[in-house]
């Protein structure tokens, strides 16, 4: 019972005070804005080099764009302890890890996916791209796997920012090889064969095909397959953040590293 | 104890807080790697798309236009800040009531951020040149050097702006950042004006990056650059000036409210 409290409450409880980012002054240029402008830039790009179209870039990106709120907002819960000097206190209490850490992933989830549907409902609406009334509960999945997906990333990061104090600018750098990785504005068969192999693996990649399908007509059935890769990569990669937040733990306490600033 | 002349003082002021502010910022490994590998990523993506085409004019073409995509970034997102971070180090009240002008402290802080858009630039074209081999032929070399030198002085008089403006804005940082793709879209570095509504590339036209970026073009392929670099450090100047006189006004209303430390 503690342990569902503790992933429930304590969850939201954490997200809402140490994600800063809530405040409508930064949630509304940071979140909402932003992707649309992202949107655009790349939409243009392909314009003036007369590659995709624009539904390409306008699902890629939205999609991409999840990372933002994902990796910042797991990544915050623990910087921000550091921050309020909590951390320790945290670490130091009996609670069991793996509701502490999943709970504060559960809301980050929740925005990832909001970020992403605004940004691809507004984008639409500003580039006039056409996306089928019956695509959108596809769509709406498609983009729930993506943000735990890109959460399950985002446990990764929030692990290392237990050693690593420039936590936001690690969140940026693994957004810029997700941008570039996982054919956000280049599709896959025209990237390098190495970068390829890379991207399959990466969280988001096969979740931007699927919804690009989908767009495009496709029913659930033909996308399943990139769907269930897309879930097994994030839960892969939220098994891998559990386990390094738990070495690192360790590793903070032997080396009184937890607070340092 | 000997007075300086002003003549001399002023120079020696801001060259001297240029260097202090440049160390400053030098003190985060990663903030400086950052600062250089953020535009990257969105140079290659860009790269990446027009290396399809098959004139190479194209790459050389996104390479110039990348390369400022750092310049401003180092200007819209970090100057945004800049005084939030003197307030957050508690020597924004120390700035204001030293007897050098305010405008005058903040010059050489925008200035050390656009410095660093120039170590930005000079990535994204060995980047460029490196990976995706775009050659980096420059025609007229000095007026190359000329141009960019000038338009990051330019550019950094809309960092100077953008500090003084959004001084009472407690999350200024998050306005710099919304404000960084607009800029890469509105300036013209990666997509042609000719693609835009009349009103937003009236919009353009007035933002000294634009000038600025058509200036280094024109430089690298042999035109003439000196009307658009004059029309760049003329906007440059009228930032300058427009930022001076706000920053004045709102620094008198700050002091007289009492909320220049938003505590």
């Amino acid at each position: 019972m503690s342990s569902i409290r503790l992933f429930f409450v304590g969850g939201l409880i954490s997200f809402r005070a140490l994600f800063s980012w809530l405040s409508p002054w930064i949630y509304i240029p940071s979140l909402l804005i932003a992707p649309i402008f992202q949107i655009l830039l790349f939409v243009n790009l392909g314009r003036a080099a007369d590659v995709g179209s624009d539904s390409f870039y306008l699902v890629g990106n939205a999609i991409q764009y999840i990372a933002i709120p994902c990796l910042f907002g797991i990544a915050n819960t623990i910087a921000g302890e550091r921050f309020t000097s909590t951390l320790g206190i945290i670490l130091a209490s009996p609670a069991r890890r793996i509701p502490l850490f999943l709970g504060r992933a559960l809301p980050t989830l929740a925005n990832g996916w909001i970020v992403a549907l605004f940004g691809l409902s507004v984008g639409s609406l500003l580039l006039g791209v056409q996306v089928p009334g019956s695509a959108w509960p596809k769509i709406m999945l498609i983009a729930l796997v993506a943000a735990a997906s890109c959460t399950g990333l985002g446990m990764l990061n929030a692990a290392v920012a237990l050693r690593v104090r420039e936590t936001s600018v690690l969140s940026n750098i693994t957004f810029g090889i997700l941008l570039i990785f996982c054919g956000v504005n280049v599709p896959l068969e025209m990237l390098p064969d190495w970068m390829a192999h890379i991207s399959s693996v990466l969280p988001l990649t096969h979740a931007i095909e699927a919804a690009r399908a989908v767009v495009a007509g496709a029913d659930l059935g033909t996308v399943g397959s990139l769907l269930a890769k897309e879930a097994l990569i994030g839960t892969v990669f939220c098994v891998l953040g559990l386990v390094a937040l738990r070495f690192l733990e360790d590793q903070s306490r032997r080396t009184a590293s937890l607070d340092r600033m | 104890m000997t007075r300086r002349s002003p003549l001399l003082a002023v120079p020696r002021f801001l060259i001297v807080a240029w260097w202090i502010q440049i160390k400053i910022i030098a003190t985060s490994a990663f903030d400086g790697f950052l600062q250089v590998v953020w535009p990257l990523f969105f140079a290659t993506s860009a790269f990446l798309v027009y290396r399809v085409s098959p004139d190479p004019d194209v790459m050389v073409y996104a390479a110039l236009g990348a390369s400022m995509m750092g310049v401003w970034s180092a200007i819209a997102t970090t100057a945004s800040s800049a005084l939030q971070r003197e307030r957050f180090g508690g020597t924004l009240e120390l700035m204001v009531s030293s007897p050098t002008p305010f405008a005058l402290t903040l010059i050489p802080i925008t200035g050390a951020m656009a410095s660093l858009g120039l170590y930005s630039m000079g990535a994204t074209l060995l980047w460029g040149w490196l990976v995706f081999d775009i050659p980096l032929h420059i025609a007229s070399p000095v007026a190359f050097v000329a141009c960019v030198l000038l338009s990051i002085i330019s550019v950094s008089m809309v960092g100077f702006m953008l500090s003084v403006t959004v001084v009472r804005y407690r999350t200024a940082w998050a306005l710099g950042n919304v404000l960084e793709y607009p800029g890469w879209l509105l300036c013209g570095f990666l997509v042609p004006l000719s693609m835009f509504p009349d009103w937003v590339a009236g919009v353009s036209r007035v933002l000294p990056p634009t000038w600025a970026v058509q200036a280094i073009r024109e430089s690298a392929n042999g035109e003439s650059p000196w009307v658009s670099l004059g029309i760049c450090a003329a906007l440059g100047l009228a930032y300058g000036i427009v930022a001076a006189v706000l920053s004045e006004n709102i620094l008198r209303s700050a002091r007289r409210q009492a909320t220049l430390s938003l505590t």
